[in-house]
């Protein structure tokens, strides 16, 4: 590999991180949720239990980026705002499944269904932080 | 340093560097269509050991850096290594790959584009796919004799997978190319894997079922261009299982089995990983 190609592939891969960290989480995935995702109920029930399991899934898998009390980190959205607290169970659901890929949020498939209820009993159990959105 | 000892070095340099969490499933051939999250490094160590008919067990360590470049986008590292008892032990050779979601949502079946450059040489024995005939007797060649056979390859696979009820299931299609004057070469992988338990617990937990995923996985080749087929290939399938700590290191394990004389009798795999989320000087936004 000579001179020049080290250099052009050395700035895509920077370019495409970049391009990657430098979107912003303006909630444009919501006008993606299709009707019948969007009308889905938690089917778990309204208890102490699921959304402390949800948080313990959150530290594992989303606190990374979203920091450990959801107040964003960086440039990673805050998931304390009006947008997720307003957010139905089944628009949360959806985006966990989805991800938004081309603004850096992966999808997270991976997790059963339920752990993801989980996850969205316990972001909707968040508070609102006064930080502007 | 003997070799015993230098054997030793090596795997448990692979269990300190660690290998996986979150995305990842219990695989060693097949790939899923979860990619590493954006930002995120994860090192993981694999071993392959087996051991030809009439001839020493082998351990072939594939040590890998996966970064995810984008939510859609996750480039790879591989180095490997290679130890043959009462042989030698040897650099295997250097891997770079690349994945990519071409869709950007899911769907009942994922397509994942993979495209890998390999710099390796005959004594590379990580198994990290099964093409063309290889062979087990390709395993017996002396160290000295295989890490002299230079090979520059180029690797394409169509991953496919899907996600239901719990389960992943993930099909393989894969194509390797020499890039000196060789034919293409065919193999495939198909593995499916559950957890123990879909719904997380409330209480940290370090042995709770939902942390281990059980499942199987086959693979092998399917001949060359001239001559595609099962016909002189060889094929392993097996159990395959993984526990992941929560916030720490993943394990996998598999016990695969070849299905024919021309394959190993036996290759079990080993696979530590770690997961640096959010590398610093990355903590930007999305």
């Amino acid at each position: 590999m000579n001179r020049k190609t080290k250099i052009l592939v050395t700035a895509l891969f920077v370019s495409a991180s970049a391009w990657s960290l430098a979107a912003t989480g303006d909630g444009a995935w919501l006008r993606k949720v299709p009707a019948a995702d969007r009308a889905r109920q938690n089917p778990l029930p309204h208890d102490e239990s699921t959304p402390k399991a949800g948080q313990l899934l959150y530290m594992q898998h989303c606190a990374s980026c979203h920091g450990n009390d959801a107040g964003g980190r960086g440039k990673r959205p805050s998931l304390r705002t009006g947008r997720v607290r307003e957010a139905t169970d089944g628009e949360l659901q959806w985006l966990l499944k989805n991800g938004s890929l081309r603004n850096g949020m992966p999808s997270w498939s991976s997790l059963p269904e339920v752990q993801r209820w989980q996850l969205v009993r316990y972001l909707h159990s968040l508070s609102v932080s006064s930080a502007p959105e | 340093m003997s070799l015993h000892r230098k054997i030793l070095l090596f795997i448990a340099l692979g269990f300190i560097s660690g290998a996986v969490r979150g995305q990842e499933m219990p695989y060693f051939v097949a790939y899923s269509h979860h990619m590493e999250e954006p930002g995120s490094l994860e090192v993981e160590t694999r071993t392959a050991t087996g051991r030809p008919r009439g001839d020493n067990r082998f351990f072939g360590n594939s040590t890998e850096w996966e970064y995810g470049t984008t939510a859609w986008w996750t480039s790879e590292l591989y180095v490997d290594y290679t130890s043959t008892l009462g042989d030698a032990t040897a650099l295997g050779g250097f891997r770079f790959e690349n994945r990519v979601r071409p869709l950007m949502s899911e769907h009942w079946i994922n397509p994942v584009l993979y495209a890998e450059f390999e710099d390796i040489n005959g004594a590379d024995k990580s198994v990290l796919e099964v093409v063309g005939h290889d062979a087990a007797a390709d395993f017996a060649v002396p160290v000295a004799e295989a890490r002299a056979d230079r090979m520059l390859e180029a690797e394409l696979k169509l991953i496919l997978s899907s996600d239901v009820a719990g389960w992943n299931l993930s099909e393989n299609a894969i194509f390797e190319k020499n890039l000196s004057n060789s034919p293409w070469e065919f193999g495939y992988a198909l593995a499916g894997s559950r957890p123990l338990r879909l719904q997380a617990s409330d209480l940290r937990c370090v042995f709770c079922a939902q942390n281990f995923t059980a499942g199987a996985e086959m693979y092998g080749g399917l001949g060359d261009r001239y001559t595609p087929g099962l016909h002189n290939t060889s094929q392993y399938a097996g159990p395959v299982a993984g526990w992941q700590i929560p916030n720490g290191p993943r394990f996998s394990f598999e016990a695969g089995s070849g299905l024919n004389d021309y394959s190993l009798a036996h290759l079990f795999r080993l696979g530590v990983a770690y997961e640096f989320g959010q590398l610093p000087g990355l903590k930007g936004g999305r």
